[in-house]
This record gives structure tokens, C-alpha cells and sequence, in this order.
């Protein structure tokens, strides 16, 4: 290998997904997920890091095997892949975590699905070594983990007045407000539609601050 | 005229000066104010004597006698609740009183739409360096006619920004929303904030003063939550027969209770055929049809309602009458006017029959709608192609 696994380019691969290239919300893959598990920020953090593990797994597995899959039977031999470590994840968080395992509920098997893995498997550890296939993984995984985590505490601090991070617990920000004055929380920020427009209204700052993703027609 | 004319010109600040919000704001007004002195000179125009501006006008016109009766209204149920008048007395006692009352209680929410609305509309007409667009001066008079007297202000605020940016300013701006904004305002208060827009306690105000008290036996809910309950009977219980629910004195959200006001609008918007009148008919059509179905089912006791009623009650006539008629939202063409106009009323009428838990049906039906209309027109468009290519094809 010429190239340092950390040199500029390669550091690209983790750098570009969490703004320019952010598979959520330029890409705009895998935002069933990102819709259905955002009320609260623990669940978003859980499942940012199934992601992860499941992606970099997923991408340096297959990389390594590049060669000797046959190209028309891949598809199913990725899903294989993939299908055991979700497996695997889900098994880690029902030990673990049983209370946020059971507030996942179908998404952690749904992980399968998600697209960005798929994406990121067809295009790029069928092509590339395992050392670049792993750093294009962790980018990946964090712009998802990035969008989701920011679209949750917007989500559960103004639809429940909390935010419930993963061993800290929750913290009430907002419940003594609800309390005391008038306030009420937003009921529609639990709703899934809600997510779908936080996750819109994301897009639309980032892409009026962002100038590389500016189209001109 | 000319005076005023003249000190307009006067405080007219620089396009391009220090503050181009200053001069959003004065070119807003002056367009308000006169018809503009410059005319387009690039494109196909289509001329007409009167303006967006003056098109919106009219229908605030339009919408003033279910104002007022709604804010007498506000003021007439208060007074009922508190016993001062007696069920029936509608105008003999304390008419003054019940109007202030009214007034006290509704002019804030007007106020605060209009303020939070406006606000957010020059924000975006400087950011984008566009003059201000008009589309919120009817907006802002619907947000308030469709929401209960007990709605707290700050709430009416989140929901007018919400319905501003995310109905509106995202697509573009005036004329290009997909969904009515009144009615995002409406629809994204009822799902936030559902303790304050159903139920039985928003609908009449209940503040007291010291001395006064609730009479007995008195709920707020109305006709449409009493009918869940009990049908044709309960209403007439409840004193909201069908000449009483269409002259309007029964509980509901501000504007929408009076059939009678709505209608005296509906002949404004017609007459001056702002307001399409297939949409308006149609509407009526669809969702009478549905209620006489209903009605011939007569599973229980909501659905034995008489078509008639359920087009009385709720918000069903304000609802085809200013919201279903949006120029920008509803459908385009004439077929699919009808088309638009009769699945709101059916849609209306069914869940609102179907899911009590969202007795507004109507809000539901016409945004569905809003959605739907573009689909509509294209397959209209398209079947008279159709249609008019097979001409072509037995001619040659």
C-alpha cells in the first residue's frame, strides 16, 4: 500500500458524509429509520451506533471478499453479511440495553434494509480495499448518527421537554416550564411527520449555508 | 386620495438605500394603499381591473359578517354559561355586552396572526429582496375564525410561523403552496397541542368574575361532540336544531358556527366570482351525498343525522365555502373543480362520522384534497387530450 491510510484523500471518505455528501439528508437514504426512531435521543444514539457497528462490519467483510464474490449472486451474499451482524447487534442490545432494544422494537432487524448500508456496499467496498472501505463506513455511519442524534433533541426537547441520553439518564430541560406557565409540549414533534420536516428544515439551512450543494439550473 | 398619495411618495425610501427592509415594507404598503403605477413589460399577461391585493380584499369583505357574528357569538355562549341570559335569547339581553365581551377575547388572536404573520412575511420578502406578497392578509383573518375563543395566544403565534414558513415560504411563497395555510395553522395546533383544540372545555370562555358562577348542567362540547354521543336528539337537547345550528348560536370554534354569516360571504365571493362556485356547489353536493348514505346506514345514532344537520354543524360550510375555494390550492380546471369540490364534502362527512377522534373532518378532507388536486387536474388534462386526439385520428 503507497498511500498512509490517514493521508488527506482518505480522510475525504469521513470528512465529505457528515456535510457535503451526508447520506441522510444529500443523499437522502435511509430516512425510514431516521423518521421512526427519533422521538428520543437515547434510542437515536442506539441505533447510531448499531449503524455503525453493522456498516463497518458489513463494508470491511465484503471488501475483503470483493474478489471472490461472484458479481450476479452479490446482492444475497451482502444481505447474508449484513443479516448476521444485525443479528448479532440485536442480540448485544436485547443483553445490554433491554429497555431501548425494546423501544427499537422492528428497527434494529430493519437495519437490513437500511439503504445507506447497501449504498455504501455497492459502491464502494465491492471496489475498494479494506483500510478505505472502513474509513468510508465510520463517515457514513456518523453523518447518519449525526442527522439522527440532531433531529431527536429537537424532537424529544420540544415533544416531551426532555432529553434522555444513554447512561447519564434524563435530564428535564423544559418539564418545569410546562409545569409552572402556560407551556404546553408539542405533541406533533412526536409524530413521525414531524421528523420528516426537522429533517427537511435541516436541509434547507444546510443547503442555504452550504455553497457546494447550491444547484444552479 | 391625492393627499395621501403625496405623502406616500414623500416617505418613500430608497430601493437599494440602507434599509431595504424599510422599503418592502413602503412599497407593501402603497401597493395596498393604490394600484401601482408601473406596469410589466416582459411576457403574456393576462390583464384584469382588479389585483391580487384587491382580490384579497374582497374576501376579507367576505369574511366579515362571520367575524362579527362569531365575536358576538364568543360574547352570547359566555353569558349563557354564566347564566346571565337564558337558552333561546339570543339578542334582547346584554347585546352590547356579549359584543364586547366577544371582542375582548377574539381581537388578540386576530392581532397576533396578523403581527406574527406579517412579521415573518417581510423577514422573507428581505431576505429574498422580493416586495411583500399578499397572501397573508386573507390567511391571517382565517387563522383566527377557525380556532377556538380559548386558544392561548402564544400558541396561535407558533402555529402562524409554522403555517408561514413551512406551508408557504419553503414552496416558494404566494401562489405556490400546495396546502391551504389557514389550515396548516389549524391542522398543526390540533395534533401539537390537542388538549386546547378539542375536547369539551375550549369552545365556550368560562372565565368568571367574582360573584359569577357556571350554571348547572352546563358543557361546552359541541354539536359535533354531542352528536357522537347521542345523535339528532342530543342536539336538539343541547338547543342546536338545524335552523338553530344554521343561524349560529351554538359553541364552536370562532367563526365557523353561523351558516347563515358563511352564506352572506358566499354571495360576495360568488357575485363577485372570486370564489369558484363548482367548488362551492360541489363541495355541498359530496358531502350531502355522504351524509344521506350515512343517514340510510343509520349504524348509530352521529349517522341517523339528517343531511341537512350535519352540513350545519362543525365547520363544514366555513370550510367549503373560504378553505375549499383557495384558488391556489384547489384544483384548476372545471371538471376537476367538481371532482375536488365533492370528495372534500364526502370526505368531510365520513371522517368525521368514522373517526370521532377527529371531529373536524373538514380540516382533514380539504387538506387531503389540497394534495390530491394537482393528480386531478393532470388526468383531467390528460382524458381531453385524449378525447381530442381521437377527433384528430377519425378526421385523417
Amino acid at each position: 500500500m503507497s498511500e498512509a491510510l490517514f493521508s488527506k484523500k482518505n480522510m475525504k471518505l469521513i470528512k465529505d458524509p457528515l456535510n457535503d455528501d451526508n447520506p441522510i439528508t444529500v443523499q437522502v437514504l435511509g430516512i425510514c429509520s431516521a423518521l421512526a426512531i427519533t422521538v428520543k435521543v437515547e434510542t437515536a444514539f442506539v441505533m447510531a451506533m448499531s449503524v455503525l457497528f453493522v456498516m463497518i462490519g458489513a463494508n470491511v467483510i465484503v471488501s475483503l471478499l470483493r474478489k471472490v464474490i461472484p458479481s450476479r449472486i452479490r446482492i444475497i451474499v451482502q444481505l447474508v453479511i449484513v443479516a448476521s451482524l444485525v443479528i448479532l447487534v440485536d442480540q448485544i442490545l436485547k443483553a445490554f440495553v433491554y429497555d431501548v432494544s425494546k423501544q427499537l422494537s422492528v428497527f434494529v432487524g430493519l437495519i437490513i434494509t437500511n439503504c445507506i448500508i447497501m449504498g455504501r456496499l455497492e459502491a464502494f467496498a465491492l471496489g475498494n480495499k479494506p483500510g478505505v472501505s472502513f474509513l468510508d463506513a465510520v463517515g457514513n455511519a456518523f453523518g447518519y448518527g449525526l442527522i439522527l442524534i440532531v433531529v431527536a433533541v429537537f424532537r424529544e426537547l420540544f415533544g416531551s421537554g426532555t432529553l434522555t441520553f444513554p447512561v447519564i439518564g434524563k435530564i428535564e430541560i423544559l418539564t418545569s416550564l410546562a409545569e409552572n406557565t402556560g407551556y404546553q409540549h408539542n405533541g406533533l414533534m412526536i409524530l413521525p411527520p414531524m421528523a420528516l420536516i426537522t429533517v427537511g428544515i435541516y436541509i434547507w439551512i444546510q443547503r442555504s449555508r452550504n455553497k457546494k450543494l447550491i444547484e444552479n439550473h | 386620495m391625492k393627499a395621501l398619495d403625496d405623502i406616500m411618495q414623500k416617505l418613500k425610501p430608497k430601493a437599494d438605500g440602507k434599509f431595504p427592509l424599510a422599503y418592502t415594507v413602503w412599497d407593501g404598503m402603497y401597493t395596498f394603499l393604490f394600484v401601482p403605477g408601473h406596469t410589466n413589460h416582459k411576457g403574456v399577461h393576462i390583464r384584469d381591473g382588479i389585483d391580487l391585493k384587491r382580490t384579497m380584499v374582497m374576501v376579507i369583505f367576505a369574511l366579515i359578517p362571520a367575524l362579527f357574528f362569531g365575536i358576538y357569538n364568543v360574547g352570547h355562549q359566555h353569558f349563557l354559561a354564566i347564566g346571565d341570559v337564558v337558552t333561546g335569547d339570543h339578542v334582547c339581553t346584554l347585546f352590547w355586552d356579549k359584543f364586547i365581551f366577544g371582542a375582548i377575547k377574539v381581537l388578540p388572536i386576530i392581532i397576533v396572526s396578523y403581527g406574527v404573520g406579517l412579521g415573518v412575511e417581510f423577514i422573507f420578502a428581505a431576505l429574498n429582496k422580493h416586495a411583500i406578497q399578499e397572501g397573508f392578509l386573507v390567511s391571517g383573518m382565517l387563522i383566527p375564525l377557525v380556532l377556538p375563543v380559548d386558544v392561548p395566544l402564544w400558541m396561535v403565534a407558533v402555529a402562524t410561523i409554522f403555517a408561514v414558513v413551512i406551508g408557504k415560504e419553503v414552496f416558494g411563497g404566494t401562489g405556490m403552496n400546495i396546502v391551504n395555510v389557514a389550515l396548516t395553522a389549524r391542522a398543526f395546533l390540533f395534533f401539537a397541542y390537542p388538549t386546547k383544540m378539542s375536547g369539551d372545555e375550549v369552545w365556550v370562555n368560562t372565565s368568571l368574575e367574582e360573584g359569577q358562577k357556571i350554571v348547572d348542567g352546563f358543557s361546552g362540547a359541541t354539536p359535533l361532540a354531542k352528536a357522537v354521543e347521542g345523535g339528532q336528539e342530543a342536539l336538539i337537547n343541547m338547543n342546536a336544531s338545524v335552523m338553530e345550528s344554521f343561524i349560529g348560536f351554538i359553541p364552536g370554534s370562532i367563526g365557523e358556527t353561523s351558516t347563515l354569516a358563511i352564506g352572506l360571504g358566499a354571495l360576495l365571493l360568488l357575485l363577485t366570482g372570486i370564489a369558484s362556485w363548482r367548488i362551492m356547489l360541489s363541495t355541498f353536493v359530496g358531502g350531502y351525498v355522504m351524509a344521506m348514505l350515512f343517514n340510510l346506514w343509520g349504524a348509530n345514532p352521529f349517522m341517523e343525522l339528517t343531511p341537512l344537520h350535519q352540513l350545519v354543524i362543525g365547520g363544514f360550510a366555513f370550510g367549503a365555502v373560504f378553505m375549499a375555494t383557495d384558488p391556489v390550492t384547489g384544483s384548476q380546471t372545471n371538471t376537476g373543480k367538481y371532482i375536488y369540490g365533492f370528495f372534500i364534502g364526502f370526505f368531510a362527512i365520513m371522517i368525521r362520522v368514522f373517526n370521532p377522534a377527529y371531529p373536524e373532518g373538514v380540516m382533514l378532507a380539504i387538506l387531503f384534497m389540497n394534495i390530491m388536486a394537482p393528480l386531478i387536474d393532470h388526468y383531467v388534462v390528460s382524458a381531453n387530450i385524449k378525447r381530442r386526439l381521437k377527433r384528430v385520428s377519425v378526421n385523417a
